[in-house]
């Protein structure tokens, strides 16, 4: 088969030889993130800052401009006014036609129907062919919780994980677990502040799957790593965990390759809705493979695992 | 050699032939549809079948999700309002005794009375005391329950201070809400669509689902309006609004005409609660009305009123505007009436069935609103559909040119794989939304991870020059340390997903944590079997994975 053997190097690759700089490349970037999340922010959608979004279509060929024209006059806060790229250009079925121009309306004010009725109105004055595909609207009181909710999601998240590392293994793979899932989070909300990309409740979705993910690489290393300490007592730590990572190696590429794959493929043809959502992932997956590799595993080498591992200790976790 | 054993085989093929049967009626959709919704209509779907569809998600299939808030806070300050008219009514008569009554602070959830002799307020606290001992007391308009002993009463210096239990207090938002709930779901099916979700929400919330809705003007008409109904005596009639107006009195628009005021007596005589029945009539000119019918007591009530007040104006207010302000022409015992006012038949539909259900009880605020056009959940399905394609297949292509043969059995198994979570979500009756399709996708990449966790280890194994056999049994025993580890923590994502989640991500973590599970029953048990036969069969001198 053409890829079989792709990834039977005989050669060990020596993964801690610029582990120091790639450990300033990434403290710089966890910090560059963190600045830019307190100077830009992050482009909220509406589920985060409340107010009423509209994505219409129109088989006339308008423009973002004429669309703000018609909304500008009236008294509707900020509008913002976004073209979208049609989901269907690629897709022979379904009912919208590639030649539909899709636009994103986002009003700040939500007042219930009353800002629904006034947008309706004018866009079918001015542009009597308008269908409206999809309306949002969500109040202040709701986008407050939903923050709140999504932060509370993540933070529990990583907990738990720390908890389950911990029972499972020792407590310095979990803390090098848990750091290199807070890297992962901090770097993508670090990218979504960058790119402006829209920030909502699939990107906290998006988190959680990216720290399942994460997770998933670092773990399949620690396994290897637990397994090596134990059958390599006298190996210096460092060579024991090169050796885990280069075990591990093709494992990892393969499945961050296949999940990709079904990434890049939801990213392309699975439409505009979940386009942010995939971005996410597809950058998580990156980073997560990254930082199992590269952050988990320089943690544990910079803790230093204890090594003398007994069968009596029962405190080293369960084996399965 | 492996051992087969009869059991191991036939557990296999029975959940792989069931959960093909279960998933089967989702790859015939709009068939097994026709069959479930059109009783009428003769569909090809044989009935021996199972007929469990996945259901779609409002994002998939259109319509509108609608969170509302009912304001149960306003209702307990309407109770002190109207508690305060009548205590001060009992308090008045003792005017000689008490000195001057004062509420203060009106707002919040509690009535403070200020009496002008604060030597003889024990005898005011004993005064409104007898409100808690005797249920008769209260007016008509104190709907639901009211048991002995609701009020706390308090005092300092000239200050009292009427509070309700914490228990009441609790048991009252239950109220409002369970009635709110109850009138909510009689004005949705009011508009004849299919499958509407009414579910209270955490304290006092609601949410409305309602698939196939195209726009939410409708239902907001429907559910924006309280429908509070009152009849309410009228001071005077005025052009202006600025009408100086004293404690007890309101000042009211007209819906008729803009520029009139009614200054009206805010205790109302009779109120939409004491209806029996409305339905749509018209009235002697032949245009558009309301007729109603009162219960015994409020038949009284306003007979006693009509009959006391022939010759003056009498207003109908509906959600605080007046309707309209006959002036009563004689006295009207049998407790029925009709509503008159610019009505078209629309509207005069529209307000029989507001009365007839009920009005709400308290405001409610519309916090969410999400209305998903059909066109759109249509393409998402489309997208979703070809993206899982697209992404399925890239997946199993690098997967047979990576391991081959093995790559294979890892195929069969990952689309066997699609076919449970796809069973499983039919039985569960679970909801599939957009993300869902995404989370599909995402399992097709990772659910290949198992295997590739086995054949990396068996690859191990066979360059340490094992046995064939060995290799496969060791590879399967080393890997499973890293196969649980690696799902479990996945799987800890997924819950947390499932329980802070709301709608459409709820649907994410559902088909990603039924993902994990297939995917790991798949590469454990099913890939297996194929290896062992493999080997069993075809015993192969050297093993290529």
């Amino acid at each position: 088969m053409l890829l079989r053997g792709l990834f039977n190097q005989s050669k060990e690759i020596e993964f801690f030889s610029f582990s120091n700089l790639l450990s300033y490349i990434s403290l710089g970037a966890i910090l560059v993130s963190i600045t830019l999340f307190f100077i830009l922010g992050l482009n909220y959608g509406i589920d985060f800052r409340g107010g009423t979004m509209f994505m219409v279509s129109s088989s006339e060929n308008i423009r973002v401009s004429d669309v703000r024209n018609t909304l500008s006059s009236s008294n509707l806060g900020d509008v913002s006014i976004s073209q979208a790229t049609n989901p269907l250009e690629t897709l022979s079925a379904g009912t919208l036609t590639s030649t539909d121009n899709i636009f994103i309306i986002k009003v700040e004010k939500t007042e219930g129907q009353n800002i629904e009725t006034k947008v309706k109105a004018l866009l079918l004055n001015k542009l009597p062919d308008i269908k409206f595909l999809q309306i949002e609207s969500v109040g202040s009181k709701v986008s407050s919780e939903l923050i709140r909710n999504g932060v509370l999601a993540v933070l529990f998240a990583v907990i738990s994980v720390l908890v389950y590392i911990w029972l499972r293994f020792e407590w310095q793979f979990a803390l090098g677990a848990v750091f290199a899932l807070i890297h992962d989070v901090i770097l993508t909300v670090g990218v979504f502040s960058i790119l402006r990309y829209e920030f909502n409740l699939s990107i906290i979705a998006a988190l959680l799957t990216i720290i399942g993910y994460s997770l998933n690489d670092t773990v399949v290393v620690f396994d290897r790593v637990r397994e090596n300490l134990r059958n390599f007592k006298s190996l210096p730590l460092l060579k024991v965990l090169n050796m885990s990572i280069n075990n591990t190696l093709s494992r990892t590429i393969m499945t961050s390759v296949t999940t990709l794959l079904a990434l890049l493929a939801l990213y392309f043809l699975g439409g505009d809705v979940i386009r942010g959502f995939t971005f996410a992932m597809i950058w998580g997956v990156l980073v997560g493979t990254y930082s199992s590799i590269f952050v988990a595993a320089k943690i544990l080498l910079i803790l230093d695992v204890k090594r003398n591992w007994d069968e009596k200790d029962s405190k080293a976790g369960t084996q399965f | 050699m492996p051992q087969l054993s009869f059991f191991r085989i036939l557990f296999i093929a029975l959940v792989c032939f069931s959960s093909l049967l279960f998933a089967s009626p989702n790859f015939f959709y709009s068939t097994v549809d026709k069959k479930l919704n059109n009783s009428t209509q003769t569909s090809s779907w044989p009935d021996f079948l199972p007929s469990n569809l996945v259901k779609l998600g409002l994002d998939l299939r259109g319509g509108v999700y609608m969170l509302l808030e009912v304001k149960t806070d306003d209702v307990i300050r309407e109770k002190f309002d109207f508690l305060w008219t009548d205590v001060r009514s009992s308090l008045v008569k003792k005017r000689k005794k008490l000195g001057s009554i004062r509420r203060i602070d009106t707002s919040g959830d509690q009535l403070k009375i200020e009496i002008g002799n604060p030597e003889n307020i024990d005898f005011a606290i004993k005064e409104i005391d007898k409100f808690n001992s005797s249920t008769e007391l209260f007016s008509s308009r104190w709907s639901g329950s009211v048991q002995k002993g609701i009020l706390k009463i308090s005092s300092l210096e000239n200050m009292i201070t009427i509070t309700f239990s914490d228990e009441q207090k609790r048991t009252l938002e239950k109220q409002v809400i369970e009635q709110s709930l109850e009138i909510i779901r009689r004005r949705v099916d009011e508009t004849g669509t299919r499958e509407p979700t009414i579910q209270r929400q955490g304290r006092k919330r609601v949410l409305v689902q309602v698939p196939g809705l195209g726009s939410s003007e409708e239902l907001i008409s429907l559910l924006g309006k309280t429908a509070k109904l009152t009849f309410n005596e009228v001071v005077s009639i005025d052009s202006n609004s600025n009408v100086p107006a004293k404690l007890d009195e309101i000042v009211v628009g007209s819906e008729q005409n803009n520029e009139l005021f009614y200054l009206l007596k805010k205790r109302p005589v009779v109120s939409g609660e004491n209806l029996t029945n409305a339905q749509p009539s018209f009235d002697e000119n032949g245009l558009p009305a309301v007729s109603f019918n009162f219960n015994p007591s409020a038949a009284l009530k306003f007979g006693k009123y009509t009959k006391d007040n022939i010759g003056s104006p009498f207003a109908i207010v509906l959600d605080d505007v007046v309707i309209s302000a006959p002036t009563i022409r004689s006295h009207i015992p049998g407790g029925s009436g009709i509503i008159t006012g610019n009505f078209s038949v629309e509207e005069s539909n529209r307000l029989a069935i507001l009365l007839r259900s009920g009005a709400l009880p308290a405001e409610i605020e519309v916090l969410e609103l999400r209305t998903i056009g059909p066109e759109l959940g249509r393409d998402s399905i489309n997208a979703g559909k070809l993206a899982a394609l697209v992404g399925g297949l890239l997946v199993l292509t690098f997967m047979w040119l990576s391991y081959g043969l093995f790559g294979i059995f890892a195929n069969v198994a990952l689309i066997l794989n699609i076919i449970l979570v796809m069973a499983l979500l039919s039985i569960l009756g679970a909801t599939l939304t957009l993300p869902g399709i995404a989370g599909i996708v995402l399992t097709i990449g990772m659910a290949v991870d198992a295997n590739v966790l086995v054949f990396e280890r068996i690859k191990e194994e066979i360059k340490k020059n094992s046995t064939i056999y060995n290799s496969i049994k060791i590879g399967y025993e080393k890997a499973l340390s890293s196969i649980v580890d690696a799902n479990v923590t996945t799987m800890i994502a997924a819950i947390i997903l499932f329980f802070f989640g709301s709608g459409p991500i709820k649907g994410f973590s559902v088909t990603l944590g039924l993902g994990i599970i297939t995917s790991v029953f798949t590469a454990l048990l099913i890939t297996r079997l194929f290896i062992d036969l493999y080997i069993l069969f075809y015993k192969p001198k050297v093993l290529r994975v």
